[in-house]
């Protein structure tokens, strides 16, 4: 007699935990055929509040974490999602309709992407912190700092690579994330979760949210205790003005989104550099 | 009545000459404004009309861009980064020559102390053209990729309280990166800036490289949405950041702002006191307090609070306070009626609030905008004069405990432009400097400024940074052309 599956419940993740909606509201996924696949939790704007108070917390976990340990981190991010490697390439076929063969190319490059990240961590502040020649007796020096809470909206096509080169800079240089999961394409995004759960990762460092982009993302754009925001998943332009001028309320840093970006290409340094602030320190010299 | 008398040092005005009106400076040449109107800049220590100046409108506004996009497109783009540095070091080189007329030019329409335009302002500004000179050439070197772009017409708005400083700031960086400008002076302090359109007609700089529209807030806003523009770079108020923030919402414009701050200046219980009163000054009282990053709030451990409020009052008793073309003058006028009145204003909120108001004896000229360098103690968080920016020679004093206290109290505020500490303890000054949520941090000294030193804010204080290295990122586009692997 054979035996039926135990399917999985899919939740959000927020400080560290991963539970349904507050809202109790839940919506179907389908694969790229139309078919069902599970059912998501849809994140509402209480989530998005719960889930920055989260990643304020995160943030003073991780950002006082060495660039060493950090490092490690997200390398046992890539070792902790090698290990589900076979989920993560069932759900990518079925979720952007692939062959196993192509999304066995996406997964390994989205692993491959965190062990780049990783490398990078104690590595920022040697190229772009600097000392200055100052014209006078002081000892002076512009170190990167990361600018705090960052909310994302990650990428609506590229469910896990994508998912991956926008929350990975992020995390990187010592931010925390709340991260808007592709609204039709979600399930690769809370596996994920699941990864980081398991990842030394602190809690409320990243946050995953799904549900409705148009729903969850004016109050994590408009939200004060956001210090930048991401809109690589934007693709409604209308809602991309409004998610900016929303972040203007607060001078909250904004990525825009960019229709011709290749999310899958070799990534350079803005992504890490846009969410980092420069501080410069002064001190005199003398005897 | 000052602690010691001195005789009248007054600079001499005969080294400016000042024009009775002056035009638009656009594509090269000073052109008189189509739409029109004209209006008058004073002094503010005589309240003298000092020249009258014109208003862009929009057609004006249209006219300064255009001029920086042709010129952009067929000259300065096209112009080697070792042939646009050559322009900027003669910059240079003309400010320092010019540096006696500037500095009289500066304090006549700003206000400040001639012993600041003559001994900060204006040297700053030639070591600002000086120092990116060198970058034109070096971009590749900037860790912005080997072939970094420049953006294109850069709009650029300056505030009142360092014209010359901010426009060089802005204006250096702007054409070494290969940029060409349309560049706002403030409306009180337009002077500074039309003499630097005549230094940019002496140094044969191409036409249309460098326009400068005068105007207020209205003619700022015409520049800012101009739909050809591709940057904007602004210093000034918060209130105006976000308007800006939002407006180039949803277009490609790139921006840097640079705006407030209520910047902490820290003094622990092991810290020099004398070395630290005269930080606490420079802080606060530099520029009669017309300052983004001036250290409003001073945290004083409850140790010694006494001894830093008595040191403090006992300096301040010194400052001579009096016409800013005094070489012995310490403290100027208030740049405008208005900027007045917002700190009288802010001044009667703290002590209805609660806060003791203390100002040393001191007698104001008669004619002019002037007030009194102010001491607040009793003074809670919770305050206005705590939390907003009054930008002007008014100090709030707080106390603490415990260095855990003093980050807490520093950083509770959305701005973070700068801040200060002062102890004797290398490792709490790191430890501070490295907790201190702001862009700046002045250890044992405060308010120095160097164009290798990258300065702006964290938070509300705006983003981008201006200056060093890290100041080229605001006029470049990276390139990201993949590195090998």
């Amino acid at each position: 007699m054979a035996r039926e599956l135990i399917r999985k419940t899919y939740k959000l993740y927020i400080g560290g935990a991963l539970s349904r909606s507050e809202s109790g509201r839940s919506y179907a996924v389908v694969d790229a055929d139309g078919g069902f696949v599970a059912h998501a939790a849809q994140a509402s704007r209480k989530d998005v509040r719960d889930a920055v108070v989260a990643a304020r917390a995160g943030f003073h976990r991780w950002s006082g974490a060495t660039a060493y340990n950090r490092g490690q981190v997200l390398y046992r991010v890539a070792e902790m999602m090698e290990g589900r490697r076979e989920q993560f390439v069932a759900e990518v076929a079925r979720s952007e309709g692939l062959t196993r063969r192509q999304a066995t190319a996406v997964v390994d490059a989205s692993v491959d992407r965190w062990v780049w990240y990783a490398g990078w961590t104690d590595k920022l502040a040697q190229v772009h912190g600097n000392a200055n020649p100052v014209a006078g007796p002081f000892f002076n020096f512009s170190l990167p700092e990361p600018t705090g809470v960052v909310g994302v909206v990650a990428p609506g096509e590229s469910s896990l690579l994508g998912l991956v080169s926008v929350v990975a800079p992020v995390l990187a240089t010592g931010c925390s994330a709340v991260v808007l999961a592709s609204q039709s394409r979600p399930l690769p995004a809370v596996t994920l979760a699941e990864v980081l759960a398991t990842s030394d990762v602190p809690a409320g460092a990243v946050n995953v949210l799904t549900g409705s982009v148009a729903e969850t993302g004016p109050p994590l754009a408009g939200h004060a205790d956001i210090n930048a925001l991401d809109l690589t998943g934007v693709d409604d332009a209308s809602l991309a003005v409004e998610l900016e001028r929303a972040a203007a309320q607060t001078l909250t840093r904004v990525r825009r989104p960019d229709a011709g970006e290749d999310i899958s290409a070799t990534p350079g340094l803005s992504r890490m550099l846009g969410v980092l602030e420069v501080k410069t320190v002064w001190h005199p010299v003398g005897t | 009545m000052s602690l010691f008398e001195y005789s009248p040092a007054p600079e001499s005005r005969t080294v400016v000459d000042i024009a009775e009106s002056y035009d638009l400076f656009i594509g090269g040449q000073m052109v008189e404004p189509q739409d029109g109107t004209r209006f008058k800049t004073i002094s503010p220590s005589t309240e003298e009309v000092l020249a009258e100046v014109a208003e862009a409108g929009e057609r004006d506004v249209d006219a300064a861009v255009q001029a920086a996009r042709v010129a952009y497109t067929r000259v300065w783009s096209r112009t080697s980064g070792r042939e646009r540095g050559k322009y900027l070091f003669r910059i240079a080189r003309l400010v320092q020559e010019r540096a006696r007329e500037l500095a009289v030019l500066e304090t006549l329409d700003n206000g400040k102390p001639i012993r600041e335009t003559r001994d900060v302002d204006i040297p700053l500004v030639a070591a600002h053209f000086f120092y990116h000179a060198g970058w034109a050439d070096k971009l590749g070197y900037a860790g912005l990729g080997a072939n970094p772009r420049p953006l294109g017409v850069a709009a650029q708005i300056i505030p009142w309280n360092f014209p010359l400083l901010m426009l060089a700031w802005k204006v250096a960086p702007a054409l070494a990166a290969g940029n060409t400008v349309v560049l706002k002076p403030a409306e009180t302090t337009p002077l500074t800036a039309l003499a630097f359109a005549e230094i940019c007609q002496q140094a044969d700089l191409p036409a249309g490289v460098v326009n400068i529209v005068t105007g207020a807030g209205e003619t700022g806003r015409l520049l800012v949405e101009h739909p050809d523009v591709d940057k904007i770079a602004f210093t000034g108020s918060t209130e105006v950041g976000r308007l800006i923030a939002a407006s180039v919402a949803g277009t490609a414009k790139k921006a840097t702002l640079e705006l407030g701050g209520k910047a902490a200046n820290i003094v622990f219980d092991d810290a020099p006191i004398d070395q630290a009163v005269e930080g606490i000054v420079r802080g606060v009282f530099f520029n009669q307090g017309h300052v983004c990053c001036a250290g409003t709030r001073l945290l004083v451990q409850e140790s010694v609070v006494d001894d830093v409020i008595d040191s403090l009052k006992n300096r301040l008793g010194t400052l001579r306070l009096g016409d800013p073309m005094d070489k012995n003058t310490d403290i100027g006028a208030i740049n405008s009626a208005v900027q007045l009145r917002r700190i009288q204003q802010m001044s009667e909120v703290g002590e209805a609030e609660g806060a003791t108001r203390w100002s040393p004896a001191c007698t104001l000229p008669e004619r002019g905008f002037w007030f009194a360098p102010t001491v607040f103690t009793d003074v809670a968080q919770t305050h206005r004069i705590a939390r907003e920016e009054i930008f002007g020679p008014v100090l709030s004093v707080l106390t603490f405990r415990t260095p855990d206290e003093a980050l807490a109290k520093a950083n509770n505020t959305p701005y973070g432009l700068s801040a200060g500490v002062w102890t004797e303890k290398g490792s709490r000054i790191l430890w501070m400097a490295q907790h201190l949520r702001a862009g700046v941090v002045w250890a044992n000294t405060f308010n120095h400024f160097d164009p290798t030193s990258p300065f702006g804010g964290y938070k509300e204080s705006g983003y981008g940074r201006e200056g060093g290295r890290h100041g080229l990122a605001a006029y470049l586009v990276a390139d990201e052309t993949e590195v090998s692997a």
